[in-house]
């Protein structure tokens, strides 16, 4: 647990004051972007005033990133990419201005997006393509080599091969309203977070079901650490990192519980390179916690606000935060 | 159970009613008004209806079961997108007015304040309205279940178009109503015409206020509360000579004690009376005096769901007296009256 004498870099943060909640953080190259609820993404360069360009004519309710663009999906119904120059793109606009309530992206720059029940790709090249899925989309993710679209639902997931027209999605089935979704980076495993505080695992080889319980709290946040061993996840007064690495996943195993702390962790962001966890925790605070030996360093003093956004950059040497009041920052690691 | 932070909670009306009694009339009513006040409105036949307000929402009203062995615990999985979708939004407006189908139960819209602890942080249920049609109430109380469990369950109700029925009729609409729900504030209208104070912001789930309201929603039997808003119709309704119906499988039950009650035997027994009879038990309300205990203590349940914290130290100047009231489908009257003699301390 952090205490004073927890060493710190948090005096190395720069503050940031986005003036909106800030619903997630990514690095565009060296810039850090900060997705803002209210309808703009915040560019936060090195050197120089944070810049605030407008993406959505209303809230932003979801967005993506693969480093080189940011797909956000607003409730003006529009899905929308920007670039690290601030160029954006209207990807699509739905003609009935539903609310684009979850986008994913693929590695080859395909662009997935849900309205209510319809999930929609776009790929790079050619037309779109829309599948109805059984109820509403409750998460949206691409299978690493991103030919294969998870999308998750009440009592499910359908697993949809968009450039397959002909063929039937397959579908996972467990009982109850499954939400964000996540195939683990070696592609073995699909995890979703469900409205209960659980996660529901499958092993997609044979369908064979995983039950990750024991949380205190619905699981917002999910990140698979360095190298795909674990999965990092909020939703407990501790950082819940559940084991990957083995033949079975995480089957008949219990998760490493690191940084305990009195309030529930919020937000989770796993170094890319190194066995490091950035945890935000939902009275504020930011913690790097090292997976080998639970070892804390403070990032973040708390100030009651719960942490909602958190991002490394590509080399591991800065991450980005933002809190649902709207107070952000960016630590220099280097 | 309860948050301590309730102050910045966005408070959310829910408006259910039969089909054709006239929702809609209200929702642009209150829309219309000259309040200053910005609404959310989340309505179902999105586009379908002419509603006059910037930010509308549609909805699916997906009803999801909750994994937790309990299969009356029903949530509305859109409404806690549709939620967690406006918050994002917070300051753009003041409140959220949730429109239902006209089949629909009020559970699983009530439920979902209870069981999404996110929602439960950032948004509060102010009340359940009821729009009933007075012309037709009394046949669909008889041939459609959704019809009275909206009865049932309104903190509100308005008996809308009375100028379509006589004055006899009215008060026989009045009594069924009483039948099911004696509870609820009752207003008679035409178009919908009643002051927004009357519908919005009632605090109806707020533990603080089932004590400030308490006089009024303890009032048994014909200790009814009515308002009229159609002066024109000229008829002149008299008080405590309503007549006494008896609806066949959906009652209100309403229980008090001066004993003090131990609270090793209240919760046990309460929790596994909800737990059992919780399909049938709709709403439930209490206010308790427990022994050795110098705070009330006040509950408020939705079938199996209960929520419940101490408040206030009773007064001297008070009688210490422990009263809960159910209102549901075929309650075991003898049953429930034992058990609830037998929390004495």
């Amino acid at each position: 647990m952090a205490t004073t004498n927890t060493p710190s870099v948090a005096d190395r943060a720069r503050p940031i004051a986005a003036g909106a909640a800030v619903v997630g953080a990514y690095f565009l190259a060296d810039t850090a972007v900060l997705v803002l609820g209210d309808e703009a993404l915040l560019f936060v360069a090195a050197n120089g005033d944070p810049q605030r360009v407008v993406v959505h004519g209303g809230g932003i309710l979801a967005a993506a990133s693969d480093g080189e663009r940011i797909v956000t999906g607003g409730d003006d119904g529009k899905v929308v990419a920007t670039k690290a120059d601030m160029t954006t793109a209207t990807i699509a606009a739905d003609p009935k201005h539903r609310w684009i309530d979850h986008v994913a992206l693929a590695p080859d720059g395909t662009v997935g997006w849900s309205a209510g029940k319809d999930a929609f790709v776009q790929p790079r090249k050619g037309e779109p393509r829309k599948l109805e899925a059984p109820s509403t989309v409750g998460g949206l993710a691409f299978a690493p080599k991103g030919r294969r679209l998870a999308i998750a639902h009440y009592h499910g997931v359908t697993l949809w091969f968009p450039n397959a027209a002909e063929a039937i999605p397959e579908r996972l089935e467990w009982k109850g309203s499954h939400l964000d979704v996540t195939f683990s980076p070696d592609g073995r495993y699909l995890v979703t977070a469900m409205q209960e505080p659980t996660l529901h695992g499958w092993r997609l080889v044979d369908g064979k079901h995983m039950r990750m319980s024991g949380y205190s709290a619905k699981v917002r946040a999910m990140a698979w650490t360095a190298g795909g061993k674990g999965l990092a996840t909020s939703g407990a007064p501790q950082l819940i990192v559940w084991p990957f690495h083995g033949k079975d996943g995480p089957m008949g195993k219990e998760p490493h519980m690191l940084a305990p702390a009195e309030h529930q962790v919020s937000a989770v962001a796993c170094h890319p390179q190194k066995d490091v966890i950035a945890a935000g925790y939902d009275n504020g605070l930011v913690l790097l916690v090292r997976t080998t030996d639970g070892a804390e360093v403070l990032a973040r003093r708390p100030d009651g606000s719960p942490v909602s956004a958190l991002a490394w950059n590509a080399k591991g040497t800065a991450i980005a935060f933002g809190t649902e009041e709207g107070e952000a920052g960016i630590v220099d690691l280097a | 159970m309860t948050d301590p932070i309730t102050s910045d909670k966005v408070p959310v009306t829910v408006l259910t009613g039969y089909l054709g009694a006239g929702k809609t009339t209200l929702l642009n009513r209150i829309l219309s008004e000259p309040h200053g006040q910005k609404y959310a409105v989340i309505v179902n036949e999105f586009g379908e209806i002419g509603i006059d307000n910037d930010l509308i929402v549609g909805a699916d009203e997906e009803i999801f079961e909750m994994n937790n062995g309990c299969i009356c615990c029903t949530v509305r999985g859109d409404l806690i997108r549709i939620i967690q979708g406006l918050m994002r939004r917070k300051g753009k407006f003041d409140a959220i007015i949730v429109e239902t189908t006209g089949l629909a139960d009020p559970a699983p819209v009530a439920q979902t304040f209870f069981v999404d602890p996110e929602i439960g942080r950032k948004a509060k249920l102010d009340a359940i309205i009821t729009v009933a049609d007075a012309k037709w109430l009394k046949d669909r109380l008889r041939d459609a279940p959704e019809a009275k469990n909206q009865i049932a369950f309104a903190d509100v109700i308005l008996v809308n178009k009375t100028d379509l029925v006589g004055a006899a009729d009215l008060r026989e609409i009045e009594a069924r109503i009483r039948a099911i729900n004696p509870y609820a504030t009752l207003h008679l209208t035409q178009r919908c015409a009643v002051p927004l104070a009357d519908v919005l912001h009632r605090n109806a789930f707020d533990l603080d206020r089932i004590l400030d309201v308490e006089p009024k929603f303890l009032e048994a039997g014909d200790g009814h509360d009515h308002h009229h808003h159609d002066h024109a119709d000229g008829h002149h309704h008299g008080h405590g000579g309503l007549k006494h119906y008896h609806d066949e499988d959906m009652q209100s039950l309403s229980l008090k004690t001066d004993r003090a009650l131990d609270p090793d035997k209240f919760f046990p027994w309460i929790q596994n009376l909800v737990a059992q009879e919780g399909q049938n038990i709709l709403r439930s309300k209490g206010i308790l005096a427990f022994k050795d205990d110098p705070k009330r203590f006040a509950f408020q349940g939705v079938h199996m769901m209960l929520d419940g914290d101490h408040q206030r130290d009773w007064r001297d100047s008070e009688k210490r007296e422990s009263r809960i009231i159910f209102i549901g489908r075929e309650l075991p009257e003898s049953m429930i009256r034992k058990g609830f003699e037998e929390c004495a301390a």
